[in-house]
């Protein structure tokens, strides 16, 4: 079937953009056989603990909840990172966002699975997973998180599609030397994008639509995560405010992602012209008011506690202000706060690798937050805290499978990054005037009722 | 419909434990190796504990204060709430029951629970040669539900039931005896068992009945009345 050319958007990057697709290196597949290799080490542990039991991990009684839960909570917090940029600050009207909203949507896209992928390694029973379809009860936080999680994943991966659908066309249109299984690829991912000026403006008009949608999701979702613990009485937990500051941390730590996956992008894939250092510049002010934020939360959460003085939240502030925690809490204060802070307000200004040091440190750090949230609230349980002092270690089990899980992002992105346009082309194009010449084929429509009125 | 509740009486609790022997016993709760104990998953439906642990001698002196504790069985229990599967669920006689066939083991009650009544079974539950000859053969089973004394499966939650098969089979035998069924049929193994007399169990809603006079003591409390849970398992205070 000849295929009349499509109309793709003049882009001057255009060459700079594609470069990465034109070739696997072998240096892609040693990284990929390495990743492949983790989570299988990964993949192991899981299965020796699903026929042994969760024993194999450091969790205990009163510590029912640990590295796992941490993990999925951490996950769905870098989700947030493609959802911020590309909904919230396109509806914002944030311009300068444009080049980058598909590498940060994409880090949303391949985290989401693997946040699920830490509740199920976490489930006593996975096997049984489907009761919660089968037998859901709407009155448990966790069926709440089921849903906000799952149609999170499905809306990402709708609105990750759509925006990358002119780009799967213009893949499919100038990568014909490809084998012949990836020209399928993108033949059929493009669904038959013929560049016309209407559906351009549809597709504005429905990311548009969706961008609404996606935003109130971006509060929902890490809201609703927090409530698994918010809705219980649990000392440290149960408080109106770990929603906002869940949420505050997920989009903290998702737009530090973003700086760190762009300047490998930069760098690995030589994109310093499609990916300008403005754009640094842009995630500099965003970080800094989200750091600043996050110590208004810090702030609000403990003073509240330390004033109000009631013995079983004391317990629990102790913990992590002198006690057992003390180390990972003031750990998490310096890395999350102090550090960057100071970094990117003295030193961040177009200079990206003070911009790369600081959101390491921030991702650290609000990964040990979640950890610091979760943990010092079960040592001390209302009942028990005078007898029970409990503890928690985690294993090399919790340790293995938390690492291949990162692996597994990883592997996704730099994956994903070798087939498709990482820096959307249609959206920084410099020049959107539609070519007459390139009229639609009608024969590759798939939706065979639009018109062309 | 009875609603089920408990009386403990901590003046003529004698802290011997054997409350806690008899559950095992009653319930096969699994028995862990010493290092498992120390990591803290160590099983106790019934579980005795030192009120002051931090009171050196206290116990040797006989000054501490004991605390005996079986679940509450909340009138509004924090752990249904929460349960995504209705694995854990309130029935009708005020019972909070547990069914392992169905519990996902996700530990959400078990993190809900202020009481720290519930235990998840880490491994697949082992007794030592002695304690596998006197498994109880007893069971719970539904439709899709397996509840009471049976062996759980690796990966679920178990707690107190206040002995219901017990209750099962007391309605059974009161149906083949052709009577009625009396409050008084049923009791629980740590009830049954108590040394110092100090448990008592039965209907709280009957004015007559022994749990619901001893309810009105003025020594009577509940634990955590705080956490707005209403346990049906109401304590006397010592003295």
């Amino acid at each position: 079937m000849r295929r009349k050319p499509s109309f793709h958007p003049h882009n001057d990057h255009e060459a700079i953009v594609m470069a990465p697709l034109a070739t696997v290196t072998r240096r892609d597949y040693m990284l990929w056989a390495f990743l492949l290799g983790i989570m299988s080490l990964g993949l192991i542990a899981f299965v020796r603990q699903f026929i042994l039991g969760l024993g194999v991990t450091g969790m205990n009684r009163p510590i029912y909840w640990g590295v796992y839960i941490t993990n999925f909570v951490f996950f769905i917090g870098l989700a947030h990172s493609g959802t911020f940029i590309s909904a919230i600050l396109r509806i914002a009207g944030q311009e300068w966002r444009k080049p980058l909203t598909r590498a940060a949507e994409a880090i949303t896209l391949f985290s989401l699975p693997f946040g699920v992928a830490s509740i199920i390694v976490d489930m006593g029973r996975p096997d049984r997973m489907l009761n919660i379809i089968r037998y859901g009860r709407f009155q448990s936080p966790l069926l709440w998180d089921f849903t906000a999680v799952s149609l999170y994943l499905f809306s990402s991966v709708v609105f990750f599609y759509l925006s990358l659908l002119p780009d799967i066309a213009l893949c499919r249109d100038r990568l014909t030397n490809k084998p012949p299984w990836q020209r399928r690829m993108y033949q059929i991912l493009a669904l038959g994008w013929q560049g016309r000026p209407q559906q351009y403006h549809r597709l504005e008009k429905v990311l548009d639509g969706m961008a609404i949608f996606m935003s109130m999701l971006v509060v929902t979702v890490h809201t609703v995560v927090s409530w698994v613990f918010g809705m219980t009485i649990q000392p440290g937990w149960h408080s109106a405010l770990i929603g906002p500051f869940f949420l505050i941390g997920a989009i903290f730590s998702g737009t530090a992602a973003v700086v760190i996956v762009l300047a490998i992008l930069r760098r690995v894939y030589n994109l310093a012209e499609a990916l300008p250092i403005n754009l640094f510049n842009s995630l500099r002010k965003l970080l800094i008011v989200f750091t600043l934020g996050w110590l208004y939360m810090m702030v609000a959460e403990f003073l509240t506690i330390f004033y109000g003085n009631i013995p079983e939240e004391m317990e629990v502030f102790w913990q992590k202000f002198t006690g057992d925690f003390s180390l990972i809490f003031w750990a998490m204060t310096i890395f999350v706060f102090v550090i960057p802070l100071y970094l990117m307000v003295f030193h961040g200004k177009d200079n990206i690798s003070v911009m790369v040091t600081s959101s390491v440190l921030v991702n650290i750090g609000m990964w040990l937050e979640r950890y610091v949230v979760i943990i010092p609230t079960e040592t001390r349980p209302r009942l028990l805290y005078e007898l029970v002092q409990g503890a928690y270690t985690p294993t090399l089990t919790e340790w293995t499978i938390t690492l291949s899980l990162f692996a597994g992002l990883i592997l996704l992105y730099s994956v994903f990054s070798r087939f498709f346009p990482i820096v959307p082309l249609w959206e920084t194009a410099e020049s959107f005037e539609p070519d007459p010449s390139a009229e639609p084929d009608r024969s590759t429509r798939i939706f065979g009722a639009w018109s062309n009125k | 419909m009875p609603n089920w509740s408990m009386i403990i009486d901590l003046d003529k609790c004698v802290a011997c434990q054997g409350c806690s022997i008899a559950c095992r016993m009653e319930n096969n709760t699994p028995v862990v190796s010493p290092s498992e104990s120390a990591l803290g998953r160590s099983m106790l439906w019934n579980d005795v504990f030192p009120l002051r642990s931090e009171e050196e001698g206290a116990i040797a002196s006989g000054q501490a204060k004991f605390l005996t504790r079986p679940c509450m069985h909340c009138e509004d229990p924090p752990c249904i709430k929460v349960c995504p599967v209705e694995a854990t669920y309130l029935d009708d006689e005020g019972i909070v029951r547990q069914n392992y066939q169905r519990c996902i083991g996700c530990r959400l009650c078990t993190v809900a629970c202020p009481y720290g009544v519930r235990y998840f079974n880490w491994y697949e539950p082992q007794w030592s040669p002695e304690f596998a000859r006197h498994i109880t053969p007893d069971k719970v089973v539904g439709k899709g539900s397996l509840e009471g004394p049976a062996v759980r499966p690796k990966g679920v939650v178990e707690k107190c039931t206040f002995c219901i098969h017990r209750l099962h089979k007391a309605r059974a035998r009161s149906e083949a005896e052709e009577r009625d069924f009396r409050p008084a049929d049923y009791v629980p193994a740590c009830v049954q068992t108590c040394t110092g007399k100090a448990r008592f169990f039965g209907d709280l809603d009957n004015p007559n009945s022994t749990v619901s006079q001893l309810a009105q003591s003025r020594r009577a409390f509940r634990l955590l009345d705080e956490a707005g849970t209403h346990p049906k398992v109401i304590y006397l205070h010592e003295g």
